[in-house]
């Protein structure tokens, strides 16, 4: 496509203005985490007095950090995986077979994207309790509990996502390894899977931020040894004090990997999306 | 190369994931109690909820060598303390013996979760002769036996800075309201001439609902108001008068830094006291932790200043404090109730008053020695003759909550330059009302 | 919001598969038996889950807005008094004290959602038509302007209500100190200007993901398009407008559907920024059912709420797609 100066403009400014409005939160972000706690109580200040590190070190030892990184972990990586499995498990048949009731399935699970998460809070912990008397497993303060519900929130998106990459796919594929004997299951996996993987991965990635910063039922489903990074970082603001250096360290802290392997897989992600969903 | 993968197989599979999840990853809590275990929930009180465990270990450990009875210790944030709770008593997974903000005794009461103190029981605790009165008179709704009694003491006070006094020429911390405001407005300078005050008289959480709330009632007591009359009474003439003379601190007189209207972690004052912009904060006397913890001593207590003439009560401090609960569901009441005889012995209380700075709730422990210092006299005159409980009603929680954002609103007004009328505080505390009453 | 998922390969089918698998001849080697019940089998962890944690709670939500569920209930919550309407009538009529505030809260958050998408997908657009020409950096921007997106939510309001902050937050020290535009400092997240925060903070965090789905969707139009019409002289503008919106149109209509809804029941950014009670002006439905449900512990009222937010969000969905989505098939 042919640029005109005035083009040309208007993308120097769009993105000029866009990086300034994204970055100066960032700044802010790093710079404020390596300065000493006396730089931080009074005024801003754009460079620190003294670059230090000492937040990065004393984060660990101020809140449990490591016990909140480990069950924000465990909880996320097991909700995205299995939300993954799930989800191209519910997709492909949306895809590629004719089934009664496939209308009405896909319409509900869509349609719970419009439920207010504040809704069915309440109702899910009192469930949760009532199932773990019924069922001795321990719902409420337990990763599975947790594991759960965010596999499920993760769910109508993925699912549509998917559904639209699959239907991408030209069935020729799949149809040429079945001629060959592979079974419909057998075809998924080793045809259409491999092809999919950009497509996946964008749903992995949308799975996981969607669990990784997820606030509100962690709040209630959470205890003191399950707590997760989106409510333990609180503790930063103790009954003395808000140490906003050692905070903010740790918040980039937990961000870095997330933002490293957004970064991975970014350009998967535009294609991903491009070749299924948004078309 | 292509290996058939049967399709009952991966439905098998896949409806057992769950399963698998369960067994794999359902490391939550366990409560296992023991026959001779107890769990014990506490509050967090000192600096941090490590400092707390290791200040309750050694009290626990003398129970458990009295006794024989081990005790699982959990602290709790206060910002959870009261969602555990609720949850505990909804799941019914819940401790033995639990610490609970004494301004939800009321609240909790009604739940029929908690054992009621009466008879045997309230003997098997000391018996009532054992506590302070004003504190005891918190544990629950009037002409009910109680579901709480007092753990820790607390009570506002006037704390200010000799420094800034001496610099500044006052000898004496004010006792009137009118000395009080007088004082803060000579404490109220531009120290750095750039034209504008950096250092104020008083520091104070105005985006707080519980500072907010709280002096809306110590504050009402004193103009001789109420402000639970059958039914929420926040825009009668003397509460009215109350909150305008509160939010007049900033908006009036403007001896508070109108920054103050952001705070409300119950934090930020103190360190603007600490910080040397301030030079009194009104405060319970557990701010003495978090200063200790900013290395800050150089500060002094007073009483809380009152009408001068007084038209209502001498009240300075509703009657704070954290109160201490035995669960119903407990399979070891005998041993639930006498940790709460332990914790509030006054052996124990004189342990943990000195750690947490809180007042003793037991008579008995102000007599001993190590308790006799000039500010503990202050604070214990202040709690045990100058205190009220905060209306002991279920819908207490709610009435901080609804009436501490009306005042927070009234302070944004004027922080954010605002003229704050009378007429204005009584349309707040009118419409405040309306809530209470329309979600009751 | 369904009609553009419609599967395509099978835009027809809503008669059940008949004994012998899918008639549809060209393919002969169908496993047999299995084939009924496979497409069930493998929807069905999906379905299980959807029914237990999202249409069994919201139906049991309903129920409890018709009960008197409170702190004092709680104990004991299957046996909580039926009330009937009365949670309705108290809550939701736009006389009362609680009905009024709920309606000027829906009214509000509905200019915010309106906001927030708008400058959302405008900064969203914006971006990807810019990035979807080629010049140095461009990866390191497009890298850069996903990282908002890829940053929890929590660390973000956090980040920003450090700096929101009034006496030593960096936007009052850019403005006052540095700048000099300002002579005081105003409040932000206190009084009116937090619902101002509260837009900047939720398109801060929301343009990106307008951002990468449009993105994707200009990628997937052919150059040739753009070269045609260039050769019949059309400017840039109306190439953006004659080829390139039409172009992204289906994904248009789900993106800001899907941001809409979204933006609609934001709960994380409010609660982040202000706590448990916002600030007047910027009070969102979400947070206020919130504050009634878990501050004061009046769930039954809480419950009410959510209901006619949820009949809200329908009747808006539907509307939207009615007049938005392309009616019946959804091909390219």
């Amino acid at each position: 496509m042919t640029e005109t100066p005035g083009f040309r403009w208007f993308r120097r400014i769009t993105l000029t203005v866009l990086t300034v409005f994204t970055v100066m939160p960032l700044y802010v972000l790093v710079v404020t985490s390596v300065k000493p706690l006396e730089n931080v109580r009074g005024l801003f200040t754009w460079v620190p007095d003294r670059v230090t590190f000492q937040p990065y070190v004393d984060m660990w030892s101020t809140i449990p950090l490591a016990r909140y990184l480990t069950n924000s972990l465990i909880v996320t990586i097991t909700a995205t995986v299995l939300a993954l499995i799930v989800a191209v498990l519910a997709a492909y048949p949306l895809a590629r077979l004719r089934f009664r009731g496939k209308r009405v399935f896909s319409m509900t699970v869509l349609s719970t994207q419009m439920f207010p998460g504040i809704l069915f809070l309440l109702p899910l912990f009192l469930m949760f309790v009532q199932g773990e008397e019924l069922l001795g497993i321990q719902l409420t303060g337990s990763y599975f509990g947790l594991i759960i519900t965010y596999l499920t929130f993760a769910l109508p998106f993925s699912i549509w996502m998917l559904a639209g990459y699959f239907q991408a796919i030209p069935e020729g594929l799949e149809e040429a390894a079945m001629i060959d004997g592979t079974s419909r299951i057998g075809a998924l996996v080793r045809i259409i899977l491999p092809v999919a993987r950009p497509g996946i991965l964008a749903v992995a990635v949308f799975a996981f931020i969607t669990a990784w910063g997820e606030v509100l039922f962690a709040s209630v489903l959470t205890d003191t040894e399950t707590r997760t990074l989106s409510i333990g970082l609180k503790l930063y603001t103790s009954q003395t004090d808000t140490l906003w250096n050692e905070l903010l360290a740790a918040s980039l802290t937990i961000s870095l990997p997330v933002i490293v392997a957004f970064m991975l897989v970014q350009r998967h992600l535009v294609s991903g999306l491009s070749a299924g969903a948004v078309k | 190369m292509v290996v058939k993968i049967p399709a009952k197989a991966v439905l098998s599979a896949s409806t057992a994931l769950g399963l698998v999840a369960a067994l794999t990853a359902c490391g939550g809590s366990g409560e296992e109690s023991g026959d001779q275990t107890l769990t014990y929930w506490a509050s967090n009180q000192g600096a941090s909820v490590e400092e707390d465990k290791k200040v309750l270990k050694p009290a626990l450990d003398r129970f458990t060598e009295e006794t024989g009875v081990e005790v699982e210790l959990e602290v709790i944030p206060w910002s959870e303390l009261y969602n555990r709770i609720l949850t505990a008593v909804s799941s019914g997974d819940a401790p033995d013996v639990l610490n609970i903000g004494n301004t939800w005794a009321a609240s909790l009461q009604e739940t029929g979760a908690f054992v009621p103190y009466e008879g045997a029981d309230l003997e098997a605790v000391g018996g009532k002769g054992r506590f302070v009165e004003t504190s005891f008179a918190t544990g629950g709704a009037e002409g009910e036996a109680p579901t709480s009694v007092p753990l820790y003491g607390l009570s506002y006070a006037l704390f200010y800075n000799p420094t800034m006094f001496e610099d500044a020429g006052i000898e004496e911390p004010p006792a009137t309201w009118e000395e009080f405001v007088d004082t803060a407005k000579k404490l109220t300078k531009d120290t750095d001439g750039d034209g504008k005050p950096d250092q104020y008289g008083l520091a104070m959480e105005a985006g707080s609902e519980r500072q907010n709330s709280h002096f809306a009632h110590i504050l009402g007591q004193q103009y001789g108001g109420q402000l639970w009359k059958n039914g929420p009474n926040f825009s009668s003439a003397e509460q009215v008068d109350a909150v305008k003379m509160w939010v007049d601190m900033m908006a009036e007189e403007e001896i508070v830094d109108p920054s103050n209207a952001e705070f409300s972690d119950g934090t930020q004052s103190i360190g603007d006291f600490v910080d040397g912009k301030a030079a009194m904060i009104m405060m319970q006397g557990s701010a003495r932790t978090t200063m200790a913890a900013r290395d800050f001593d150089n500060y002094e207590v007073a009483q809380v200043p009152m009408l001068d003439p007084l038209p209502g009560k001498p009240i300075q401090s509703h009657a704070a404090g954290i109160n201490i609960s035995v669960f119903n569901d407990t399979e070891n009441k005998e041993g639930a109730l006498q940790l709460v005889e332990h914790l509030t012995s006054p052996e124990e209380q004189v342990y943990l008053s000195q750690e947490f700075q809180t007042l003793p709730v037991a008579t008995k422990a102000y007599d001993n020695e190590e308790l006799q210092s000039e500010s503990m006299q202050t604070f214990r005159t202040i709690l045990t003759e100058h205190a009220s409980p905060m209306p002991l009603i279920p819908e207490e929680g709610q009435m901080e909550t609804v009436l501490g954002e009306s005042i927070a609103g009234l302070f944004a007004d004027a922080a954010t330059g605002s003229k704050v009328t009378e007429a204005d505080v009584r349309d707040a505390m009118k419409e405040a009302e309306t809530q209470m009453d329309a979600a009751n | 919001m369904s009609t553009t998922e419609e599967p395509r390969s099978g835009a027809a089918e809503e008669d059940p598969p008949t004994e012998a698998g899918p008639a549809s001849g060209s393919r002969r080697r169908r496993p047999r038996r299995p084939g009924v019940l496979l497409p069930y089998g493998m929807v069905l962890p999906a379905a299980v889950l959807e029914l237990l944690i999202h249409i069994i709670p919201m139906i049991l939500g309903i129920y409890i807005a018709f009960t008197s569920l409170t702190q004092l209930t709680i104990r004991n919550w299957t046996s909580a008094p039926f009330v009937g309407l009365e949670n309705f009538v108290r809550g939701l009529d736009p006389s009362g004290a609680l009905g009024s505030a709920l309606f000027q809260s829906l009214f509000r958050t509905a200019l915010y959602t309106a906001l927030v998408v708008g400058l959302s997908w405008v900064l969203g657009m914006a971006a990807a038509v810019s990035l979807n020409t080629k010049f140095r950096g461009r990866g390191v921007l497009r890298t850069l302007f996903l990282v908002p997106y890829a940053l929890p939510v929590y660390v973000a309001a956090i980040i920003w209500a450090f700096m929101f902050n009034h006496r030593d937050g960096m936007i009052n020290r850019l403005l006052v100190q540095d700048l000099g535009l300002l002579d005081d400092r105003p409040f932000w997240l206190i009084g009116e200007n937090a619902f101002w925060v509260l837009v900047v903070v939720s398109v801060w965090r929301l343009w990106p993901f307008a951002f990468l789905m449009l993105l994707a969707a200009l990628q997937s139009i052919p150059e040739d398009m753009y070269e045609a019409a260039a050769i019949d002289g059309a400017s840039t503008w109306k190439r953006f407008t004659g080829i390139t919106m039409p172009m992204v149109r289906p994904a248009n209509a789900v993106v800001l559907l899907v941001m809409g809804l979204w933006t609609f029941n934001e709960f994380n950014i409010p609660f982040l920024l202000f706590g448990d009670t916002s600030p007047d002006s910027a009070r969102l439905i979400s947070p206020l059912i919130y504050e009634h449900s878990f501050v004061n512990w009046n769930f039954g009222l809480g419950a009410a709420m959510s209901v006619l937010l949820l009949v809200a969000l329908i009747i808006a969905s539907a509307v939207y797609v009615r007049m938005v989505l392309p009616k019946g098939s959804s091909n390219d």
